[in-house]
């Protein structure tokens, strides 16, 4: 199902089933702003009671917000702690929208997903403890439009439904004629749906294995959704329908792998000849008529395995396919990246609050509320106050301010010649390198990305993370071999800089080549004009102003790297044998220049 | 009181279930780190535990969970003591992100000071969680203040408050259980060799455990209660077991040559200092204990290494060979003998 009315009904649907199974936790929703985005939120709210809290979660909420805090202007007007309640709470029994979600930060995230597991906030906050409830649906916005904005994979997993209204037409997307009340009448009758058996679960299990999804959260909530479907139609009991449109909903958009395909089943050979044109069919035409598995034996068992598993395999996203059949497995990091992005801008205002301290309140510090009245309150009774009266007595010296440490975080990125000129013996001292530097990147918390250039293309390897899992496995994956597209290399280390520089990191470049480069911009095989290319690209870096390293890795150094490193503003070194202890003190003397 | 998914009913996951008995029978055992894929039951796990704690004799009313014959000096002026011990079920704190520090640690009891002008200390979650265990999911996110700040208190059994001129110290013994994501950042390594155990969980390979943790997870979203009452008993022998394990532990025997193995498989794996040497020897105990034995054996050291010992290897963080199976290679040569 790939064409736009398809994929807006199943949106349509998602939206009905989370409004009829709030315990779906909610809807991933992959579009930029527009239209038809706007239509599928509003026939979303349609389905839902009018006095249903619905509630827009802005960017950059701070727990106060979020969670919940002290309510000041009571503790000032009576002398009592009465805990305001945070959005999370407000929305309980409704739906909280999280726009631009591929941006939110980590410790946001985390939060929105600890309350979609519990239902609940608990709240240890201000000097106030209590758990409130907050069963609430998380509409994600998902506005990401490159490869590297990837929504947060901690909500991806707890949210039921996935879709992507990118290519969907605003013709397409008609409302739906399901009111409150159908809902109510659903909801009414999931409490009476029966629990599915074995054969159920072990089709949604087994295709949740085959499509390389590792979590049990995915099988689990596909299951929920065969409830929820049926309850839709009014029925008490799932069938292989629901079993297959809840495989096509939930598991198809988080497979990481596609099926292989095994016309014969090796555990029933026989049964698998005998209905070839059968499996394909059941993609397709889910509504074709089959034994139900329950009062069957194995064989239709395996029949209902195989359906659900078709039914998610034709949904599978596009491009998984390819991506797979050119052999570059998506692994499981690649779909755990947070939404870390954005999270960082450093302002004066921001960074790891240290503590409090007494002051004056200006432009550059911010006023603790919390902690200022309670400086205040312990001298109440000698100032004269009288409590309850709304009469609290503050004084300048009561003021907090509070303090943070600024902490901009560096972003190191190794841009490594991966070329057959590099020698392929020297890519081993090169990874050498830059394991030493991961190391000490991972005890500083510092952020790591690597490209690597060989070929025609410089090929970012990994995103900037902190991760040592996923930077060994991508490292593990570098190989090595063919020309040098020494100024694509330079380019793609000088965007991802300036998109470092943005979210308010501090990026540095490492640049470790021979610096000989023979193929262009535009990937033509000219020495010269790679050359003019190269140093055009090292110029840039110079002008935008990062910090940078170019390790000269040749064997025998013409001078090549030396020129780029100057053309650079970059500190040089060559090391005809990369020593990972001198790269390391190299990058270090950058970094504390930086800091100085 | 929520319902909790039982820990019997939980599907596989020895690892982590043992290395959380082991420090529910030796709580001085410096606690255990989760670290494992999403959905594969960290948290799920850690919260069952509660119902199979032994519950606590407590002096009644009290804050900090004193015992009976031993009142805190903290206890003065905030609990108000009745003369009676009482029994409170063992604290299983969750640690809630966005906590902020002053419910952490406790602070100046703001109310009592704006109404009646009194300076007098609110007890925070480390009271709370006193002869207990307080969990932290997602340690890498918490911020890295407040981690410090919960190793040290965990290490030390003392929380010492001062601030907003109050100067309170209470006892704070509690198993400190963290969880984590390796995918969403790494722990300062500084900061995992304070954790005693460390198990790394997957989500089952087999599809007959698949089926069966979706079909149990249904079950009990369906009914919580009924669920929870089917396991019940088994849970409840579960309890009898830690229980009678901890009366047993102070008996368990180490042999000399189990200690000499002990040192000698550290040394032969690299881990660093006697922290892990301590615990390994510590938590085989515990485990016979568990077993209702008296003398550790050979088999109890095999079973806990890799836990004891994963995360306090010196090695480099791109090590492509697992820190597990460096350890099972030398105990293959080791215990081979």
């Amino acid at each position: 199902m790939t064409d736009a009315a398809g994929v807006w009904a199943d949106a349509m649907l998602a939206a009905a089933l989370v409004a009829v199974d709030p315990g779906l936790g909610g809807v991933m929703v992959r579009a930029g702003p527009g239209p038809v985005r706007d239509a599928w939120l509003t026939g979303f709210r349609r389905l839902l009671d009018p006095d249903v809290a619905w509630r827009r979660l802005p960017t950059g909420i701070g727990d106060e917000r979020l969670l919940g805090g002290l309510d000041l202007a009571m503790a000032l007007g009576s002398g009592y702690r009465i805990l305001q309640r945070g959005l999370l709470a407000e929305a309980d029994g409704g739906v909280v929208i999280a726009p631009m979600v591929e941006r939110l930060d980590a410790r946001t995230v985390a939060r929105l997903a600890a309350a979609l597991e519990d239902g609940s906030v608990l709240v240890e906050r201000d000097g106030m403890s209590d758990r409130l409830m907050a069963r609430f649906s998380l509409v994600a916005l998902d506005e990401g439009v490159g490869a590297d904005e990837r929504p947060p994979a901690a909500l991806l997993e707890r949210l039921a439904f996935c879709i992507d209204l990118n290519r969907v037409g605003h013709r397409d997307a008609q409302p739906i004629s399901a009111t409150p009340a159908d809902i109510a009448e659903a909801r009414a009758t999931l409490a009476r749906v029966a629990a599915p058996d074995g054969a159920a679960a072990e089709a949604l299990c087994g295709a949740a294995l085959a499509l390389g999804i590792e979590s049990m959260r995915a099988p689990r909530l596909a299951m929920r959704v065969a409830c929820a479907l049926a309850a839709l139609e009014g029925r008490e009991a799932i069938d292989e329908d629901d079993l297959a449109a809840a495989a096509r909903l939930v598991l198809a958009p988080r497979a990481t792998r596609v099926p292989e395909i095994e016309p014969e089943q090796p555990q029933d050979q026989d049964e698998a000849e005998a209905r070839p044109e059968a499996e394909q069919d059941a993609a397709e035409d889910e509504g074709d008529p089959r034994p139900a598995a329950e009062e069957d034996g194995p064989a239709a068992v395996d029949a209902l395995n195989d359906m659900v598993l078709q039914a998610a395999r034709a949904a599978l996203p596009e491009g998984l396919e390819a991506l797979w059949r050119a052999g570059r497995a998506v692994s499981r990091a690649s779909s755990a990246r947070t939404g870390g992005a954005g999270a960082k801008q450093v302002s004066a205002k921001r960074g790891r609050r240290i503590g409090v301290r007494p002051g004056a309140v200006g432009q550059a510090s911010a006023l603790d509320v919390v902690e200022t009245l309670k400086a205040a309150a312990p001298w109440q009774g000698l100032r004269g106050g009288v409590p309850g009266e709304g009469s609290l007595r503050i004084r300048r010296d009561d003021f907090r301010v509070r303090r943070f440490e600024e902490r901009s975080e560096t972003t190191l990125i190794f841009v490594v010649d991966a070329s057959g000129s590099a020698a392929l013996q020297r890519l081993a001292e090169t990874k050498g390198a830059v394991e030493l530097l991961l190391a000490e990147a991972y005890v500083k918390r510092t952020q790591v990305a690597l490209i690597a250039f060989r070929g025609l293309t410089a090929e970012l390897l990994l995103p900037p993370t902190r991760s040592l899992t996923r930077a060994r496995r991508s490292l593990a994956e570098l190989a090595g071999g063919g020309a040098t597209p020494l100024a694509a290399g330079l380019e793609a280390g000088a965007a991802l800089a300036v998109a470092e520089r943005a979210k308010g990191r501090t990026p540095l470049l490492v640049i470790m080549t021979d610096g000989r480069g023979n193929i262009a911009r535009d990937g033509a095989a000219f020495r010269t004009r790679a050359e003019t290319d190269a140093m055009n690209a090292a110029r840039r870096i110079r002008a935008a102003g990062f910090g940078a390293a170019m390790i000269d890795i040749s064997p025998r150094p013409r001078g090549d790297g030396l020129r780029l490193a100057e053309a650079m503003g970059a500190r040089f070194a060559s090391l005809p044998y990369v020593e990972a202890g001198r790269v390391r003190d190299m990058v270090r003397s950058l970094d504390a220049a930086r800091a100085a | 009181m929520r319902v909790v998914f039982p820990f019997s009913a939980i599907v596989g996951q020895d690892d982590m279930k043992l290395a959380l008995l082991l420090a529910a029978v030796d709580r001085t055992l410096g606690g255990v780190m989760v670290f494992g894929d999403r959905g594969a039951g960290k948290t799920t796990a850690v919260r069952a535990l509660a119902a199979l704690l032994p519950p606590l004799k407590v002096i009644e009313g009290c804050r900090f969970n004193c015992e009976p014959d031993q009142p805190c000096e903290a206890c003065e002026g905030v609990c108000r003591h009745g003369r009676g011990s009482g029994q409170t079920p063992a604290p299983v704190v969750d640690m809630p992100l966005g906590a902020t520090e002053d419910r952490v640690v406790g602070a100046l009891d703001l109310e009592r000071a704006l109404t009646r002008g009194e300076k007098a200390f609110d007890p925070g979650l480390l009271a709370r969680a006193n002869r207990g265990f307080l969990y932290i999911d997602e340690v890498n996110l918490l911020e890295d203040h407040l981690v410090d700040l919960l190793l040290d208190v965990a290490q030390s059994g003392e929380n010492v408050v001062e601030r907003e001129g109050l100067s309170v110290r209470h006892p704070a013994r509690f198993v400190l259980v963290g969880s984590g994501n390796p995918e969403e950042g790494e722990l300062r390594p500084q900061l995992l060799d304070r954790f005693g155990l460390s198990v790394e969980v997957r989500t089952p390979d087999r599809l007959t455990d698949r089926v069966e943790v979706v079909r149990r997870r249904d079950a009990f979203d369906r009914d919580p209660e009924g669920f929870a009452a089917t396991w019940k008993s088994k849970d409840a022998a579960v309890r009898r077991r830690i229980a009678a394990a901890q009366l047993r532990l102070a008996d368990v025997a180490a042999p000399d040559a189990i200690l000499e193995q002990g040192s000698r498989l550290c040394m032969a794996v690299g881990a660093d200092g006697l922290r892990g040497e301590l615990t390994l020897l510590r938590a085989s105990r515990a485990l016979a204990a568990l077993e209702g034995r008296d003398t550790v054996v050979e088999t109890d050291l095999r079973r806990i290494a890799p836990m004891a010992l994963r995360h306090r290897l010196r090695r480099g963080p791109l090590d492509e060979q697992a820190s597990t199976t460096r350890i099972e290679r030398a105990m293959d040569e080791l215990l081979a003998a």
